[in-house]
């Protein structure tokens, strides 16, 4: 067999059927034998595009994403995808063609190293010199991908050993001397956290993308219930629990809930699963939870006191700590402390000014609506907040969401590849009228493969957290941030794609024109929300503040 | 970052088996680099086992940017395994070259005594100047360049620390 027949044989034994991709010159051996393979090809119009529908494939359905380039420019073109998930610890495989070996280092006609590029955001990569190494490393690619804390795995190709033959003999095993990681918790660590549990007067779960990506919602659930502890969540953790559970306190940080910012700042005890402290969620260091021990549960031992020194730190999967917690989980006598957090919650609940067509308006009505598996995927910003404040994810892997690298440009992408995953699922796209024009492009894929991916452009006709920024911290200098004066008419845009495009300017005819946009089933569906240019995303706890000293409502 | 050792910092020697592998220098000096840990020396080289190659580096850094360098080059695929010698009891050694002045005969004897001293060998010699080779401890070694200075170093080169765990009386 070539040495492209052998990545096919061993793609399949991979369980893959779906490939994201774009062809180019060392990629031909690859897309010939991909060509009748019973593979399915996902041509996109820009790599990146390829890169986070990948990335939405895997998020939505916990398979890992593959996705494909050539070399050089393909290749550089799918760094920010990369990127994206290694962030956000996707499982992701990502194949690059490269130049012949015997021209590699030479300047090449689209060379790039891009094992070099891609090393600090890759979990690992490979660059292959020999076929005979084809099917070890697909396989170590894989698995390393998927394991452990999960994320992107490049394997670099070049031309040459996509021709070169060899016999084909896949492993069933594969053992990594260097790589172990650690599933199940040290049950000293558990019983420790555990009597920290029964001592605390105000514990509080703080849950992030690790519970949902281990799997571990009813494990969390189970815990909640049992022992009564109230939740807050990061962005990723949304969804992991339901977001209408009377424990479920929404998202904490930077634009958190205000009773998710007060509880952790008076909490005695924050147990952490599956989070890593990013600065969107603790605010100023030093301020952080400043009452509380901390219990720590992460796969990842490097996140551990990375950020946040911690109390009890506990290695291991979420899912495995989570059901050893809930087998001696009892009611908690924490009633005052509930008391509290449902007085905050009832004083300080998220609000906006109900006049015209605002954006928080269109996420609540969408959130009633819309079945609880129905995926939301947004692109980064206001649309992005607006989204994790007041859309309640009912299920895990319903919001995805570009949230530690923050990518513009990811939403739409992600909702092809989430629609690709499932099917019968509603997807839709919660996009900024800046953010959607950077890959707009891929309309065409979406109409070609005829996913009704739906679109709902927040349109307030400038780039709207930058100018949030600008309004409260740079004396509303607003630099570079106007749209108006080129707004394409998206309505017509989409015409041109021969997808399906609506306009709307008043609740009501969102209202009217909604069930409609819910209903189509073979074309994607763009409705171009005009919104009222000044909104601003609040609470809003200011970068570098505490997160009780939450700015409100000055828009 | 590490300028000076006032803040809990202390230098640490620090062992990593590593897969045998093109690329796995870059990734370690990667993640260094894009962590802002400064590497003080490094050196690498095979190990009896012609697989693995073992780098023997010297950072600075308080308990925390420790335990973080100690967990993330842990994270590496190809990182076999991380060892801190500090805290232990272990060898290690340090060679160095140095070309030193010689300008007239009394400063020859001097540097020959120097050297006998710390039993470093003369390696090469010419009429200007004579070339020293000692091996040892880094206090060693940095003192016998110290001694040298005022005779004026034409050139120097150090191989950086290489250490190793002694077999018995260890901590772990």
């Amino acid at each position: 067999m070539t040495g492209a027949e052998i990545i096919v044989e061993a793609l399949k034994k991979e369980g893959v059927d779906i490939i994201f991709g774009y062809p180019g010159g060392v990629l031909l051996p690859l897309c010939d034998k991909l060509y009748d393979s019973g593979i399915k090809v996902i041509l996109v119009r820009h790599e990146q595009g390829a890169a986070h529908a990948a990335d939405g494939y895997a998020r939505s359905s916990g398979r890992v994403g593959v996705c494909m380039a050539t070399s050089g420019p393909g290749a550089t073109n799918l760094v920010t995808g990369i990127a994206t998930a290694y962030m956000d610890s996707t499982p992701l495989v990502a194949i690059t063609g490269q130049v012949a070996t015997h021209l590699i280092g030479s300047d090449a006609f689209q060379e790039v190293d891009i094992t070099g590029i891609t090393r600090p955001i890759t979990k690992h990569n490979y660059l292959i010199k020999d076929v005979k190494d084809i099917t070890r490393t697909v396989k170590e690619a894989f698995y390393i991908a998927k394991s452990g804390r999960p994320g992107p795995v490049l394997i670099d190709l070049p031309v040459d050993v996509q021709r070169a033959e060899c016999k084909f003999e896949y492993p069933d095993e594969i053992e990594i001397r260097s790589y172990k990681p650690t599933y199940e918790g040290h049950p000293l660590q558990i019983e420790r956290a555990w009597k920290a549990i029964k001592e605390a007067k105000r514990p509080l779960l703080l849950v992030g993308g690790g519970v949902i990506s281990s799997g571990a919602s009813e494990q969390l659930r189970n815990f909640v219930e049992k022992t009564g502890i109230p939740v807050v969540f990061t962005l990723m953790g949304l969804g992991s629990i339901s977001g209408d559970h009377p424990l479920a306190l929404g998202m904490l940080g930077m634009h958190g809930t205000r009773y998710a910012n007060y509880a952790v700042v008076e909490s005695d005890l924050l147990i952490a699963v599956g989070c890593r402290f990013d600065d969107r969620i603790t605010g100023k260091i030093e301020t952080f939870a400043p009452n509380a021990k901390i219990i720590h549960i992460d796969i990842d031992p490097s996140s551990i006191s990375k950020n946040i020194v911690v109390d009890i730190p506990i290695v291991g999967d979420a899912k495995n700590i989570l059901s050893k917690l809930v087998e001696n989980a009892e009611k908690l006598q924490i009633e005052a402390w509930i008391k509290k957090i449902m007085d905050w919650k009832e004083k300080h609940p998220l609000t906006y000014e109900k006049n015209g067509l605002k954006p928080q308006y269109i996420i609540e009505q969408l959130s009633g609506m819309l079945p609880d598996d129905a995926i939301i995927c947004t692109e980064v910003g206001q649309n992005q907040m607006w989204t994790a404040q007041y859309y309640k994810f009912r299920k895990p892997r319903t919001l995805i969401t570009s949230g530690g690298l923050g990518t513009m440009g990811f939403g739409f992408p992600a909702a092809i590849g989430a629609q690709i995953a499932n099917p019968d699922k509603i997807v839709i796209d919660i996009a900024g009228d800046g953010s959607i024009q950077m890959n707009i492009q891929e309309l065409a894929t979406a109409v070609y493969n005829k996913l009704p991916v739906k679109i709902i452009i927040l349109n307030n006709r400038c780039l709207g957290m930058v100018r949030q920024w600008q309004q409260l911290f740079y004396k509303k200098r607003y630099a570079f941030i106007c749209l108006k004066d080129a707004e394409p008419d998206f309505v017509k845009l989409a015409d041109a794609y021969d997808a399906i495009g609506y306009r709307v300017d008043s609740t009501e005819e969102f209202d009217k024109i909604i069930p409609r946009v819910l209903k189509e089933r073979e074309k994607p569906v763009l409705v171009d929300c005009w919104i009222c240019e000044e909104e601003n995303v609040f609470p809003m706890v200011p970068a570098g503040a505490s997160l009780d000293q939450m700015l409100e409502g000055l828009a | 970052m590490a300028e000076n050792n006032e803040k809990g910092q202390r230098a640490h020697t620090i062992v990593i088996a590593v897969e045998n592998k093109s690329g796995v220098l870059a990734r370690i000096a990667g993640l260094f680099s894009a962590r802002g840990y400064n590497i003080d020396s490094l050196c690498v080289s095979e190990t009896e086992d012609p697989s693995i190659s073992k780098m023997t580096l010297t950072v600075k850094g308080d308990e925390r940017i420790l335990e973080q360098i100690y967990k993330q080059l842990n994270k590496l695929i190809d990182v076999i395994k991380v060892f801190d010698l500090t805290e232990g009891d272990f060898i290690d050694r340090e060679l160095a070259l140095v070309k030193v002045k010689t300008l007239n005969a009394a400063a020859r004897q001097d540097i020959m005594q120097i050297a006998s001293i710390f039993r470093a060998k003369v390696v090469d010699i010419s009429r200007q100047s004579l070339t020293l080779e000692v091996a040892g401890k880094t206090s060693k070694v940095n003192a016998m360049i110290e001694m040298l200075k005022s005779y004026g170093i034409k050139e120097m080169i150090k191989t950086g620390k290489i250490a190793m765990a002694r077999e018995f009386n260890q901590k772990k």
